[in-house]
């Protein structure tokens, strides 16, 4: 103790004061952010999975993302994606990717699941990233209620407030939520897919998270209390049909009414 | 009256219920009524039904809503929702909202009666368009009718004035995003916009007080004026008697049709509750304003597909089609520590601005230009009018491409193709798209005119080709009888006014101007057949017919 006092005002004091502090900030926030990363890292994958997400990643993706996936001017690198990102990519279709456009678009699955594993399982070994979350994360549960108020907040000027998607810039565009599964909406909030943002765990907690999925399945499970929803699409739909069918079969009987007399 | 029945003895019913009706009749003059307006003349015509599919949607509108007053609280004071829509309990809220679910999902037939009553609504709206484009197309509006064309304008602004504040009323997410473009258009009024917006809603956006304001406004101010216009148009329209149809044995001193009692009025009747079934069966089977899906207010999220009403869609497009900066040259510009706020305030009031100027003053620019003062009652063919028709498409265009522009997210994802580029056409078409209109329809209905004066003149087109003896074939055409034919040629075809001097030998600048707008109007005309070429046609004297035609039909 005492030689520590002593010390205290040694010419390089300061300097090693800054740098126990750089390390203790910087260590805890690493610390930290593994374990928002690690937090539903629960998924364990073989030497074998990897090896054989390996040589389908070469045969199927390294044209535009580079061997070893370290990206070339047709894709971008995707060491420290996560195993979340390839899942949701290629288990949506997304990837492996039709054509260039605005941005890629669903289709049916390229990869089965046991495929899809291995690439993420692949992936993964490159670099840490948001893992595949928990099955207790996607299946529901939650507050809907607060679900509901967290995607007004955060998600409903893109995807349209009862998820039936909306427009984005240049031919971008913001999909419509029905039918997609909770793993698939936790992975988008947690990757940022495409054009979409990243949700952190900062941002929207896992179980924020949870509830915007609890909320998006409870509103596709009650449908749509008032009759046909006509897309969900707000009043221009609305607008639309008055005109069409409201009109088109008033006019109907107006040519009836009046066609048997003059 | 009085005298002749003093001179008769006074008539004893014989029943019960004649005695009630004597009784009644004697008091208020019921029968003198009765056979005045159940002699009344309605012509036949499906497009004359759409002020009446107006008058009932009203009218479903004023049963739907008292029911609706019953149950919802425009009060903007905090709650927490408590009722049987899970997806939103417990969510706080204001009471406004909160009541306007109760409506939908606690009371027995809430649900059904909110959307009746805003189904209706945009029928109300819709119908009184249409309504209004029959009368502008067939030149109703001529004199003695041009006062009521006035009332029918301020119906339609009431009607779209009923319509927004309707909208704003239940304090959903949806209908506040509505509210503060409302709000940033006041606020775009240079110097007052500001004073204006706080004295509106009682201090900074959205306050406390909007929503009992609108309330207020919608269910007594608007309905009410929006009563008392229906009552001068209905009773100008009994005034000036029905316009119809050109087609023999009509004139402009006669209606021919059928009498309001009894035909008249059953089909009426039965049309008001066959509008009632249509509005009843789209509100049972289609969901209209979900306020559910949108969530309570709260001046942080704006939702994608957020849309005014069909009605003021287009000022909602017009705002969507102004850009922000020519090149370098900003819209909005500070001058003199004023911030001037271009970009909003000249697509909000200008474009409506010039349609609801000329659609209020059409009927006198007509007026001043064709020197038409004369009383109609017969209407135009849209095709006999070529420039006026023209006209109306050009309006009707521009129209059309600011109300599309309200749509364009939902153009570019249900078409796969750039939100940019809907834009970038639209702002195009808003400029070009009434100049095409106006070319195509006038010729459209120049050509119709050229045809119905050939079939008027040669007859109809049997399909049967018949060789004559020295080898020549001839397409045989049937004559038209007599009432098509006069379909075709009684109509009225005005020619160029020239510019003539005043009382003191001058021809004024203001002459010369409505010389120049005449030529424009009536230049290209396409006269109907006359007697005298209709007999030519019938004889044999072919030949000469199609040189007089020649010379006839058009005169570029």
């Amino acid at each position: 103790m005492k030689a520590l006092s002593q010390k205290r005002r040694h010419p390089l004091a300061a300097i090693a004061l800054l740098l126990m502090g750089l390390l203790l900030t910087g260590g805890l926030y690493a610390v930290a952010t593994t374990v928002n990363e690690a937090k539903a890292s629960t998924t364990t994958y073989s030497a074998n999975d990897t090896e054989e997400g390996g040589k389908l990643f070469a045969a199927n993706c390294a044209t535009c993302h580079g061997m070893g996936a370290s990206g070339t001017a047709d894709g971008p690198s995707l060491v420290g994606v996560g195993a979340a990102a390839v899942d949701f990519q290629v288990g949506t279709g997304r990837m492996p990717m039709q054509m260039n456009g605005p941005q890629a678009l669903k289709k049916p699955a390229q990869f089965n699941d046991e495929q899809t594993h291995q690439l993420s399982a692949y992936v993964a070994s490159l670099g840490a990233g948001p893992a595949i979350p928990e099955e207790d994360l996607v299946n529901g549960g939650g507050d809907a209620a607060a679900g509901g108020e967290l995607f007004r907040t955060n998600c409903a000027m893109c995807h349209n407030a009862a998820a039936a998607g909306g427009a984005l810039t240049r031919g971008k565009f913001a999909p419509a939520l029905a039918d997609v599964s909770g793993k698939h909406i936790y992975e988008a909030m947690a990757t940022g897919p495409q054009n979409m943002p990243v949700f952190s765990d900062s941002n929207i907690t896992p179980e924020g998270k949870k509830d915007i999925i609890t909320f998006l399945k409870q509103i596709e499970s009650t449908g749509s209390p008032g009759g046909a929803d006509l897309g969900s699409l707000g009043p221009v739909a609305e607008g639309l049909f008055v005109w069409v069918a409201g009109l088109g079969v008033i006019i109907a009987f107006t040519i009836w009414l009046t066609s048997r007399t003059s | 009256m009085s005298a002749a029945s003093t001179a008769e003895p006074a008539f004893v019913a014989k029943t019960k219920a004649g005695r009630v009706t004597d009784f009644v009749d004697s008091r208020v003059g019921g029968s003198g009524i009765l056979r005045e307006f159940g002699r009344k003349v309605f012509p036949d015509h499906w497009s004359f039904m759409f002020g009446e599919v107006a008058l009932y949607s009203f009218v479903i509108l004023l049963l739907s809503g008292t029911f609706l007053t019953f149950f919802f609280d425009p009060s903007m004071a905090e709650t927490h929702y408590d009722g049987s829509y899970v997806p939103l309990k417990g969510v706080e809220m204001s009471v406004a909202y909160s009541s306007s679910l109760d409506i939908s999902f606690d009371i027995r037939g809430g649900l059904f009666m909110r959307q009746v009553h805003h189904w209706a609504a945009l029928l109300f709206v819709a119908s009184i368009a249409v309504h209004m484009l029959r009368v502008f197309f067939t030149g109703a509006f001529r004199r003695p009718r041009e006062m009521n064309w006035v009332v029918g304008c301020v119906l339609l602004i009431l009607a779209m004035a009923a319509g927004f504040t309707g909208y704003s009323l239940p304090d959903d997410l949806l209908s506040g995003n509505g509210l503060r473009i409302i709000d940033g258009v006041i606020k775009s009024i240079p110097v007052v916009g500001t004073y204006i917006s706080f004295f509106l809603f009682g201090g900074e956006f959205p306050g406390t007080a909007i929503i009992s304001r609108l309330y207020m406004l919608h269910i007594l101010l608007v309905p009410a004026l929006i009563l008392l216009m229906i009552v001068l148009h209905l009773f100008m329209v009994v005034v000036h008697k029905h316009t119809q149809y050109p087609g023999p044995g009509r004139n402009d001193n006669n209606v021919v049709g059928y009498p309001l009692g009894p035909v008249y009025a059953a089909k009426a009747g039965g049309f008001f509750f066959i509008v009632f079934g249509v509005l009843a069966l789209m509100a049972a089977f289609f969901t209209i304003n979900p306020i559910w899906n949108y969530g309570p207010y709260d001046p942080s999220p704006v939702s994608a597909g957020t849309q005014p009403d069909w009605y003021i869609g287009f000022v909602d497009g017009a705002l969507r089609l102004m850009p922000g900066t020519f090149g370098d040259w900003h819209v909005e510009q500070t001058w003199l520590g004023f911030v001037f706020t271009f970009n909003v305030l000249l697509p909000a009031l200008v474009p409506a601005g010039i349609l609801f100027t000329v659609m209020f003053t059409y009927p006198w620019i007509e007026r001043w230009i064709t020197k038409d003062n004369r009383e109609h009652h017969v209407l135009d063919r849209p095709r006999n009018a070529p420039t006026r028709t023209g006209i109306g498409v050009a309006g009707f265009i521009w129209y059309c491409v600011m109300w599309a522009a309200a749509g364009s997210d939902l153009i570019a994802t249900h078409f796969h193709v750039s939100l940019n580029d809907v834009t970038y056409w639209l702002r195009a078409l808003f400029f070009i798209g009434p100049i095409i209109g106006f070319i195509v329809a006038k010729r459209v209905a120049l050509a119709l005119q050229r045809k119905d004066r050939e079939i008027a003149l040669h007859g109809r087109e049997t399909g049967r080709i018949v060789r004559l003896p020295h080898g020549e074939f001839i397409e045989v055409h049937a004559p038209l009888d007599e009432y098509k034919r006069y379909k075709l040629v009684g109509f009225e075809s005005p020619e160029v006014l020239p510019a003539v001097p005043n009382e003191h030998g001058v021809v004024t600048g203001n002459e010369k101007r409505r010389a120049f707008l005449s030529k424009w109007f009536f230049e290209d005309r396409v006269a109907p057949a006359t007697p005298a070429e209709l007999e030519a046609a019938h004889g044999h004297g072919h030949a000469a017919v199609e040189a007089s035609e020649e010379a006839k039909s058009l005169s570029h």
